[in-house]
C-alpha cells in the first residue's frame, strides 16, 4: 500500500511474459489476469476465503532475480540480464504473493509432473462415480483429471469405503468418498457465516467431514458450501439426482428476496427451473447467496398462479382488460397500492398511470430481520426504484389505514393494487367491496379473488427488467423461462393502460424504447444509458437527496448505511 | 463437568500462558483426560467453551491424536509397544498371549471391564524390549511367559493399576 491508500503494481514474469499486477496478488490470481485461458489449477483456494494451501494442486515453479550475497549487486548472465535463481522445488501459487521481479513457470516439466502426482493421489480413493455424480460437468476434479492426470490408474489395492449419504443439514447431503478434504466448506462456515459446525475428524485416509454430534449445517447459507465444493461431495438435497448440469441453460438474474439484490444464475431446461446459484459480483454479494433466495423459484409452478386476464371473473384478452381498466381509471377518485417488487420499468409506468389518473400512491413495507450478510431488513428488491421513478416520495408504511379512511369516506372509488393482499393490510373485504378493484399480480390472493379486473403478471424469472438495490445499484435480470401461456410482459399491458389515459395511441413498445423514455425522463439515470448498455454487473446510480431517507437496512456484507451516506456526500474524486 | 480442583487450578494457570486461547487446546485435552480418564462429548464441549471455540474444533484434535481417547478404559490400561525393537524382540507374541489370557482383542476393552489392550508406539526403553505399560507403570523384557504372569496378576487383582493417585 502506498500512502494514499491505493495498491501499487509490481511487475512479475509469468512464462516469459512480463505482467503488471497489484502488489499482494497471489500467483493464481496473477496468472488469471494474464488471460488467454491461462490458469493455475486449484481446489482448496477460493478468492473469497482464507488460503489453506492443502490441496497442492497449484504448484508452480518460482524464481527470483539473483543478487550477490556479499555486495547485494545483481548477478548478470552473458547477455547482461539479471540471472534468475529458480527454487529447486515447486511452490504453491495460492500462498505465494507477487513480488517485484518474480519469475513463474506454470507449464514446466516439473510443474506438470507435480500436478500429475497430486491428481493421482487424489484419485486413489476417489470413487470415480462420475456417471451418477451430480457434480459431473462442473467438477474441478473431473476437469483437472482429464487435463493433468495420466488417464489410467496404477492403483490395484482396494479403495477406501466411507459413508455415501450423510445428512449434514436440512439442505445439504454429503458423499464422503468423493471428498478431497480441501476444507473450503469448513472455512466458509467459519469465516463467512460464523457458524463453525463443520470439521474433519479422524486422520489420514480416514479423515471425514462431519458436524459435531447434535449439530447440523442448517444456517441460511449452507448451500454455498455445495457451490464451492470443487467435487461432488457436498450436494444439494433438493437438486440431487434431478438433472445433468450440461443440459441446463444459465440466465443472469437478480435475487428478489431482499434489497441486497444478490446476483444469481437461473438454471433451467425446457421452461422449467431446476436451481438458482449465486453469480459473482464483488460489489453486491461476492460469490454467495442465501438458501431462502434459492427456493424462490418454487413459486413459479405454484397452483395459485394467475393465468388469465379476467373482467368480473370472465376470461378476456389483454386489450379488453386494458381498455376496461382505462375506463375505470378515467372515472377519477383513483388510489394505487404500488409494489416494491415491480421492476423499474413497471414502476415507471405505474408512475405515469398515477399521474394521468391523479391517483394517490401508497406502498407497503415488507420488513423482516436482517442477518447482517445478504438478507437485509427490507424484503423487497426494488424500493429504491419506486423512489427514483418518483412513484413514491416517502418510505413505505406498514399498513394502509389512510387508504381505508379514503374508501370509507367515498373519496376513493377505484383501487389499483399491484401484487399486494390489501385485505391483510387494514382494508377489510367489506371495505374493499365498496370500490372497483384492478389487481395486477403473479399469484392469487384475497384481493385478487374479489377484484373486478385481474391482470396477471410475470415473475422475475419470466421477464426482462431491472431492480435498484440497497446501494442504488441498477441491476438487470433476464428471461429464464417463459411465463404462463398468453401472459405478456407487464410493461406491454401497462403501455396499453398508460397511453390512452393521456389520450395517446398505445405503441408496440420494446424494453429498449421504454428505457429511452426512462433515461430521458429520470434525472438520476444518465440520458445515454440504454437497456442493452446496462452491464451484467450492474451500474451505480446517484441517489441524490434520497440518501437522506431513513432506510431500514442496517450494516450487511456490502452495505454500511453510515459509510454509504458519507461516500455520497463527499465530493467526487476525493 | 466434575474436574478435580487441582486440574481446574492447572488449567487456569495454563490458559493465560498462550497468546491465543486456541493454542491451549491440546494441553487442555491431556489435562482433562488425565482427570477423567477419557474425553467425553461433555468434556469436549467444556474445553471448547473454556477456550471460546466451537466443539468441532476440539473434536478434530481429539480424533486426530491416538493418545486422546473418547471412551473410558478398563481397570488396567495395557499398552504393548510394537515399534521396531520391541517388534523384533517379540512384542506381537507378547500381545497375542495377553489377548488369549485376558480374553480381549487388541484395541478393545474386555467385556468385564477389567482390561483395555492396545498397541502403541515406542515407550522409549528399547534396550529392554518388549516393553509393556500398565497404566503408567512400565514392565520390561516381557516375553509371552511373563505376559502370562502379568495377566494372572491382573485377573487376581494383585497388580497395581499403575494410575497415579
Amino acid at each position: 500500500m502506498s500512502q494514499n491508500g491505493t495498491v501499487e503494481n509490481v511487475t512479475i514474469n509469468i512464462d516469459g511474459q512480463d505482467v503488471s499486477v497489484p502488489q499482494g496478488t497471489n500467483i493464481i490470481e496473477a496468472v488469471k489476469m494474464v488471460g488467454k485461458g491461462k490458469e493455475v489449477p486449484h481446489y482448496c483456494y477460493h478468492p473469497k476465503l482464507s488460503v489453506a494451501g492443502n490441496c497442492r494442486m497449484c504448484l508452480v515453479e518460482m524464481g527470483m532475480p539473483m543478487k550477490d550475497r556479499a555486495t547485494g549487486e545483481a548477478i548478470l548472465d552473458e547477455d547482461g540480464n539479471q540471472k534468475i535463481g529458480w527454487m529447486p522445488k515447486p511452490t504453491i501459487g495460492c500462498a505465494t504473493n507477487a513480488a517485484p521481479g518474480m519469475h513463474i513457470k506454470t507449464n514446466s516439466p516439473m510443474v506438470k509432473e507435480s500436478r500429475n502426482g497430486v491428481t493421482e493421489f487424489l484419485l486413489i480413493n476417489h470413487p470415480l462415480d462420475c456417471p451418477i455424480c451430480d457434480q459431473a460437468g462442473e467438477c474441478r476434479l473431473q476437469e483437472f483429471s482429464a487435463e493433468h492426470g495420466r488417464g489410467y490408474s496404477r492403483f490395484i489395492e482396494d479403495k477406501n469405503v466411507k459413508p455415501k449419504r450423510t445428512r449434514l443439514g436440512p439442505r445439504v447431503t454429503l458423499d464422503d468418498e468423493r471428498c478431497i478434504l480441501c476444507s473450503r466448506c469448513v472455512r466458509f462456515s467459519k469465516e463467512i457465516v460464523d457458524d463453525d459446525v463443520l470439521g474433519f475428524v479422524d486422520r489420514g485416509t480416514y479423515s471425514t467431514l462431519t458436524c459435531y454430534p447434535g449439530k447440523e449445517l442448517e444456517n441460511n447459507y449452507s448451500l454455498n458450501t455445495v457451490d464451492i465444493c470443487p467435487v461432488g461431495a457436498l450436494t444439494s438435497t433438493d437438486f440431487r439426482f434431478k438433472m445433468r448440469v450440461w443440459f441446463l441453460k444459465r440466465t443472469n438474474s437478480i435475487c428478489t428476496e431482499s434489497s441486497v439484490g444478490a446476483n444469481t444464475e437461473i438454471w433451467s431446461r425446457e421452461g422449467k427451473i431446476y436451481r438458482i446459484t449465486p453469480r459473482r459480483n464483488d460489489a453486491v454479494n461476492d460469490t454467495w447467496m442465501t438458501d431462502s433466495g434459492r427456493a424462490l423459484y418454487k413459486a413459479v409452478e405454484s397452483e395459485d398462479r394467475l393465468t388469465h386476464y379476467t373482467i368480473g371473473g370472465v376470461h378476456k384478452t389483454p386489450e379488453d382488460v386494458a381498455s376496461a381498466a382505462v375506463d375505470l381509471l378515467k372515472g377519477g377518485d383513483v388510489a394505487m397500492v404500488a409494489s416494491a417488487h415491480s421492476s423499474v420499468e413497471e414502476q415507471f409506468y405505474y408512475k405515469a398511470i398515477a399521474e394521468r389518473s391523479r391517483a394517490k400512491v401508497s406502498l407497503v413495507s415488507h420488513y423482516g430481520e436482517g442477518d447482517g450478510l445478504l438478507q437485509s431488513e427490507d424484503r423487497t428488491p426494488n424500493l429504491r426504484g419506486a423512489l427514483l421513478t418518483g412513484l413514491i416520495d416517502q418510505l413505505p408504511e406498514a399498513e394502509l389505514s389512510p387508504l381505508a379512511r379514503g374508501i370509507n369516506s367515498g373519496a376513493v372509488k377505484t383501487l389499483l393494487v399491484v401484487n399486494e393482499d390489501v385485505t391483510a393490510l387494514g382494508i377489510s373485504p367489506d371495505l374493499l367491496s365498496k370500490v372497483k378493484v384492478i389487481y395486477v399480480g403473479t399469484h392469487t390472493n384475497d384481493t385478487a379473488k374479489d377484484a373486478d379486473i385481474v391482470i396477471p403478471s410475470l415473475m422475475v424469472f419470466e421477464k426482462d427488467g431491472t431492480f435498484i438495490n440497497q446501494t442504488f445499484r441498477l441491476q438487470k435480470f433476464k428471461t429464464a423461462v417463459p411465463g404462463p401461456s398468453g401472459i405478456r410482459p407487464d410493461f406491454m399491458v401497462l403501455e396499453k393502460i398508460a397511453a390512452p389515459l393521456a389520450d395517446e395511441k398505445p405503441a408496440a413498445v420494446t424494453l429498449d424504447e421504454v428505457w429511452q423514455r426512462i433515461a430521458a425522463k429520470l434525472e438520476s439515470i444518465q440520458d445515454s444509458l440504454t437497456w442493452r448498455g446496462i452491464p451484467d454487473e450492474g451500474i451505480a446510480l446517484e441517489p441524490g437527496a434520497l440518501v437522506e431517507l431513513p432506510f431500514a437496512e442496517t450494516k450487511n456484507l456490502k452495505y454500511d448505511p453510515v459509510a454509504f451516506k458519507e461516500a455520497q456526500s463527499a465530493p467526487a474524486g476525493a | 463437568m466434575n474436574l478435580k480442583p487441582e486440574t481446574t487450578e492447572k488449567i487456569d494457570k495454563l490458559v493465560p500462558r498462550y497468546p491465543t486461547k486456541r493454542s491451549a487446546a491440546l494441553p487442555l485435552c491431556h489435562l482433562v483426560q488425565e482427570d477423567q480418564g477419557y474425553l467425553s462429548n461433555e468434556a469436549i464441549e467444556w474445553i471448547a467453551q473454556r477456550l471460546e471455540l466451537e466443539p468441532i474444533n476440539i473434536q478434530e484434535i481429539v480424533t486426530f491424536y491416538p493418545m486422546l481417547r473418547t471412551e473410558p478404559t478398563g481397570k488396567y490400561h495395557v499398552r504393548v509397544c510394537r515399534t521396531l525393537p520391541c517388534a523384533l524382540a517379540g512384542a506381537y507374541q507378547t500381545c497375542h498371549r495377553l489377548e488369549k489370557e485376558l480374553n480381549v482383542e487388541v484395541g478393545h476393552t474386555s467385556e468385564d471391564g477389567l482390561v483395555t489392550l492396545e498397541y502403541v508406539e515406542c515407550h522409549a526403553d528399547c534396550g529392554r524390549a518388549p516393553v509393556v505399560m500398565v497404566g503408567e507403570e512400565e514392565y520390561t523384557d516381557i516375553d509371552p511367559d511373563k505376559a502370562g504372569e502379568l495377566a494372572a496378576k491382573m485377573k487376581s487383582g494383585e497388580l497395581s493399576d499403575g494410575m497415579p493417585d
